[in-house]
């Protein structure tokens, strides 16, 4: 299997990535880590006349402190998730989430922007941007946009993206002394696709959830919030009674499609247990 | 939009020339850019002992070393590479870094047809090198990207767990 003849460009800047992509009109594709495209590419779902490298683009590596957010450049690598210490005290949720993510080799490549843009709804951290209320900055012909990752996943591998459109990093609330997170995910075996997997981040008073955002994946077409689940949570602790309702709830929230492998309802199920582990984990003050 | 910019392709019916330091050694190739990097190393290099297996990303027959850190050399286009230093197995042995794993290796038949290997010792050298004592569970799971055919990941795990003591004992062959 090998990829169909392409032209390659290997952009300095946005500007030039743009350019270049507005020049092949459209029949391009940005390619960063690769880890997903390269295979596509040589399947041939994808076939464009022109590939834009943009591994290469200083304005896009980095993180940083802005304001009250940490700036993550689309480029940072799945391996830094682990490895920067900025990422593991402002953004712990995404420390969290990255050894689920692929084998250590597709992590020493892969890109927290490509995976952002690519949307695999079995992907974590797609899922985690929603957990943490992030915002996707988004670089096109038009001029430069920050978009919600709530606005930002629309269906099955479609997302706020325009053609010619790229992220160029995104941001994540700081993480706060009254907050906490928890992560995991069912799967046959590590570094496989999850057959269920939750991120959440909770503010408290005390010991009363203040705010919840929780986050599914491979649950569905798009990474999901679950905003009835989240809705019983909100005003009270995390009592048994009140963890059986948010696992309830999740009958509201998510409509796991059919499958082979997995029934809708082994999903739901899985999903109900991993909440339910997830918010017991919180109670204790994960 | 106005169409293709024909201009573009200037370059694409050409091969591009690229460079590297591989093994220590800079080289330069003339590969066409769908060409990926296991066929450039195997084919215009001929540094055979990266095997290309699955060519997804999945089997882990083809990891080497780029800029320090373990890669799929499938899942990158040789020109994406251009001006990188880049260690294969040919390489890595002949620096002797890999020789405890090997002798390890061999001593408990971790290796049984011999293609995953390559992949296994730069995945297995990457993960020495970040753990110095890594659980057999934490070992299981960093080769969870790496197939072995003929199932020989109980010796494989047993080798790479008795370097990793050796070499925190001091007795590894560094």
């Amino acid at each position: 299997m090998k990829a169909r003849a392409f032209s390659y460009f290997r952009a300095a800047t946005i500007d030039q990535a743009l350019d270049a992509h507005a020049r092949a009109s459209d029949d391009a594709r940005f390619i960063a880590g690769g880890q997903s495209l390269v295979p596509a590419l040589s399947l041939r779902l994808q076939a464009p006349r022109l590939l834009i490298d943009i591994t290469h683009i200083a304005e896009m590596r980095g993180v940083g402190r802005e304001g009250g957010y940490l700036r993550i450049g689309a480029l940072t690598r799945h391996c830094e998730m682990l490895s920067e210490p900025l990422i593991a005290e402002f953004a712990p949720l995404l420390h969290a989430a990255a050894p689920f993510v692929a084998h250590p080799a597709i992590r020493n490549r892969g890109t927290f922007g490509g995976s952002v843009a690519l949307a695999d709804p079995a992907s974590e951290f797609p899922a985690m941007t929603l957990a943490l209320d992030a915002e996707i900055e988004i670089a096109g012909p038009a001029g430069h946009r920050r978009v919600k990752a709530d606005d930002f996943f629309i269906d099955l591998f479609e997302t706020a993206l325009q053609p010619g459109e790229l992220i160029t990093a995104i941001y994540v609330p700081l993480f706060k002394a009254d907050q906490r997170f928890a992560f995991d995910e069912l799967a046959r075996r590590r570094g496989d696709y999850a057959l269920v997997g939750c991120g959440m981040l909770a503010t408290f008073i005390g010991e009363r959830i203040d705010d919840i955002r929780i986050s599914f994946f491979s649950v569905g077409n798009t990474p999901t919030r679950v905003r009835s689940a989240e809705a019983t949570l909100i005003g009270s602790g995390l009592g048994a009674e009140r963890i059986a309702a948010a696992q309830a709830a999740l009958e509201r929230d998510l409509a796991p499609p059919e499958s082979d492998e997995v029934p809708p309802a082994m999903r739901l199920h899985l999903a109900r247990v991993l909440l339910g582990r997830l918010l017991g984990r919180l109670g204790e003050g994960a | 939009m106005s169409g293709f910019d024909e201009t573009l392709l200037e370059e694409a019916d050409e091969i591009v020339r690229v460079r590297f330091v591989v093994n220590g050694r800079k080289v330069a190739c003339e590969v066409a850019p769908r060409e990926t990097l296991v066929d450039c190393l195997r084919n215009e290099l001929e540094l055979t002992g990266t095997h290309a297996g699955c060519e997804m990303g999945a089997c882990g027959a083809c990891l080497v070393q780029l800029d320090g850190r373990a890669v799929h050399s499938c899942l990158m286009f040789a020109v994406q590479a251009d001006g990188a230093k880049i260690e294969t197995i040919e390489g890595l042995t002949e620096s002797g870094v890999l020789a405890d794993l090997q002798a390890e290796f061999h001593r408990r038949n971790a290796l049984q047809c011999g293609f995953c290997t390559p992949g296994m010792l730069v995945n297995a050298h990457e993960l020495l090198s970040l753990v110095a004592q890594p659980s057999r569970e934490e070992i299981r799971d960093a080769l969870s990207g790496n197939y072995c055919r003929c199932t020989g990941y109980e010796a494989i795990v047993d080798a790479i767990d008795a370097v990793a003591k050796a070499r925190s004992e001091g007795g590894g062959a560094t």
